[in-house]
């Protein structure tokens, strides 16, 4: 075994990548070679350290010093300055927007300090293509403990008791869904890792699989234990090329140790799993498209009941749980319900992971306690709006979300809140946005990216899903009267209602939503054939032609 | 994998080899890497160090390096730090002084009381 008295860990989640991070990788290997400290320091590989918008990141241990936005005309300086004399390279620290002092680690930035990291405890921390260091952490301990000492019942019983609820969106129990699956007759069950993860804004489960790929694998083959079920299939976007490839290699070298396969830790309890991609349907993200697609279908829902539990993959049994909500699983495991429930709020304990754009900071991605407000993730987290500009309203839930104004910032975050809000938690996309936008054109984007995912089997969702678009195309486009909101209006109350599956049922909802907190901005387009923010070219070419 | 067991000792290791990232080991050397450091001879020093740790499996030990303090001519210089300890300063150091200090020093606990310059209450 190797001893170096520095570790260097440069991100190479696909968001450093496409700031180059990789030509940064390769000049620091060189430099250090260069500099014969090849045998004192080694560069390492990790998965996304969440701090995006300061990309490419470098973080040098023991010290824990941070670099941002790094390049490779840097590189020379950092192995130069830090590496052989010992100094900091100060221009490259990270500087909060209000401090004075630049700051030298990553625990002491705001961004971190708010953190609470569950599911992201090793992304950042560790080279997600060496099993080793996801085991020093305390990798399939979990596992083990779950085989050994615990019945599927007793398993069952703590995800349940952590009140575990489904991190994909709907918020569902995952100690239920798994008792469910579990008492169903089957003549062979199924657990889905699903990592479709189509909302637009949202790339948590990227992150996650790029940074920690075996903390899902752990938690698929603990899910199997509890369910009964001895194969599993990750379903996940074929445009993730780094995820898979490294999901690949963890599946290998789970499978090299002895944790997939036979007879893991000499329980008798045998798991595999086997990895299919998508193409990028929006739909196929839903459970039961999902299983059409897996099986090789067309990616269209099943009408429910039955319930993918008592017939899902193949007909038979299957629990189906997002990426997130797998990645939880061990952490409870091995720390038991009670420290799960002591994170969060009642209803939704434990952490959730957002990610953050738009029109704010920092973007990125990040970890924090359920029940925690808006506000604070745009200010104290987040650094604020971009440029000095006005908050207008945060989207939270993605595409299928709500719509949040000023007024509702101090809502804290977790299922029923937001819901209550008119909004929703979903897959913790948070959507920034400043005054500068109009929010009739905001309205069209959602209502064109629903017309354009609509699968097209049921009609509510095929012709609903159109209609909603040329309704709010013709505000923007001066072309409204008053008849036009009430129709909108009466169009989504059917269309919460008829569609097969939630993408019909919530396309309406981020429309609504503005409608509901923005009325005075339709108003402007309908009555005064005026954009106040100045975006809906249309309508201003209309009224020019009308003078 | 057969048992819990055969995980923890693959865990034992595996944890040795990261450990510098925990940034805090039960005891801390420093050598100065500043360039009347290096030009004194602390790069053999390090190499030295690093070489004993590897060979004894002394990885709770962190490595770190620091810049001139203004005793160029006492370089190389290099300090150990143990939990309640006071802060010990070597002057001079050779890479067979260096060897001794893993040895006698980190492993034994006895300062090495020819080469030290300094020490100071933690
Ligand atoms: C249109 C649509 C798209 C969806 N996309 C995803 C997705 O990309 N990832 C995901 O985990 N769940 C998605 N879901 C939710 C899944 O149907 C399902 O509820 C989820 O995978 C269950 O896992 P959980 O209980 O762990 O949240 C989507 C649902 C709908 C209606």
């Amino acid at each position: 075994m190797e001893f170096y008295r520095s570790h260097v860990l440069v991100c190479a989640g696909t968001n450093c990548s496409l700031k180059g991070n990789r030509a940064v990788r390769e000049a620091l290997v060189q430099e250090v070679a260069r500099r014969k400290l090849d045998r004192e320091v080694k560069v390492v590989e990790t998965g996304c350290f969440g701090l995006c918008e300061q990309g490419p990141t470098i973080v040098i241990y023991p010290e824990g010093v941070l670099y941002c936005q790094t390049t490779v005309a840097d590189i020379p300086e950092i192995v130069e300055t830090h590496l052989l004399k010992g100094r900091l390279v100060q221009r490259l620290l990270y500087k909060e927007p209000v401090a004075t002092k630049p700051v030298q680690t990553a625990p002491e930035l705001d961004y971190f300090k708010r953190q609470v990291r569950v599911v992201l405890r090793n992304c950042g921390l560790i080279n997600p293509e060496v099993v080793e260091e996801y085991l020093a952490q305390g990798g399939y301990q979990a596992l083990g403990k779950a085989l050994t000492t615990m019945s599927p019942d007793e398993v069952i019983a703590t995800i349940k008791n952590a009140k575990l609820r489904g991190r994909g969106g709907a918020g569902f129990p995952t100690g239920l869904k798994w008792e469910f699956a579990r008492k169903a007759a089957g003549s062979r069950k199924y657990i889905v890792g699903n990592a479709d993860e189509g909302e637009p804004g949202t790339f948590k489960d990227r992150l996650i699989l790029e940074g920690d790929p075996h903390s899902v694998l752990e938690g698929m083959a603990i899910a199997g234990y509890a369910v009964g079920a001895d194969y599993g299939y990750i379903y996940i976007r074929g445009e993730y090329t780094l995820s898979i490839k490294r999901l690949k290699l963890a599946i290998e070298q789970a499978r090299k140790l002895g944790l997939l396969g036979r007879d893991i830790f000499g329980s008798g309890f045998d798991f595999d799993v086997e990895i299919r991609t998508g193409a990028g349907a929006y739909v196929c993200g839903e459970e039961t498209a999902l299983f059409e697609s897996l099986e090789g279908g067309r990616g269209e829902p099943r009408v429910k009941p039955p319930y993918p539990t008592d017939a899902g993959l193949f007909g038979q049994p299957t629990s189906i749980n997002n990426v997130e909500t797998l990645a939880n699983v061990a952490p409870i495991i091995s720390r038991g319900a009670d420290w799960f429930r002591s994170l969060g709020t009642e209803r939704t304990p434990g952490t959730k992971v957002f990610t953050l754009t738009g029109d704010i900071v920092n973007e990125g991605l990040i970890e924090v306690p359920m029940g925690i407000t808006l506000r604070e993730v745009i200010y104290d987290i987040g650094g604020g709006t971009k440029d000095g500009k006005t908050f207008k309203m945060a989207q939270t839930g993605g595409t299928s979300g709500g719509c949040l104004p000023q007024e509702l910032l101090d809502v804290p975050m977790d299922y029923d809140n937001l819901a209550a809000a008119g909004s929703a938690l979903g897959s913790g996309a948070l959507l920034i946005m400043d005054d500068t936008h109009c929010i009739v054109d905001v309205a069209k984007c959602f209502a064109r990216f629903f017309e354009h995912e609509s699968c097209g089997k049921c009609v509510p969702c095929r012709e609903g899903t159109m209609r909603l678009y040329q309704l709010v195309d013709k505000i923007t486009r001066g072309e409204a009267d008053e008849g036009t909101i009430p129709l909108i209006t009466a169009l989504a109350e059917m269309m919460y209602k008829s569609p097969l599956c939630p993408l019909g049922q919530t396309a309406p909802l981020p429309i609504m939503s503005t409608l509901k907190y923005f009325r005075d901005e339709y108003d402007a387009h309908i009555n005064e054939k005026r954009c106040p923010t100045g975006t809906c070219k249309a309508i201003a070419a209309r009224v020019q032609v009308a003078d | 994998m057969k048992s819990l067991k055969e995980l923890d000792q693959i865990r034992e290791k595996a944890l040795e080899m990261t450990r510098v990232r925990q940034g805090q080991g039960l005891v801390k050397i420093v050598v100065g890497l500043g360039t009347c450091g290096i030009a004194a001879g602390a790069r053999d020093v390090m190499a030295a160090i690093l070489d004993e740790l590897s060979k004894r499996g002394l990885t709770s030990v962190t490595v770190s390096q620091t810049g001139c303090v203004g005793l160029c001519d006492q370089e190389p210089l290099v300090d150990v730090i143990k939990a309640g300890e006071p802060r010990v300063t070597y002057g001079r150091v050779t890479p067979e002084v260096a060897r001794k200090i893993i040895a006698q020093h980190v492993i034994n606990h006895q300062v090495l009381g020819e080469w030290v310059i300094a020490t100071k209450e933690a």
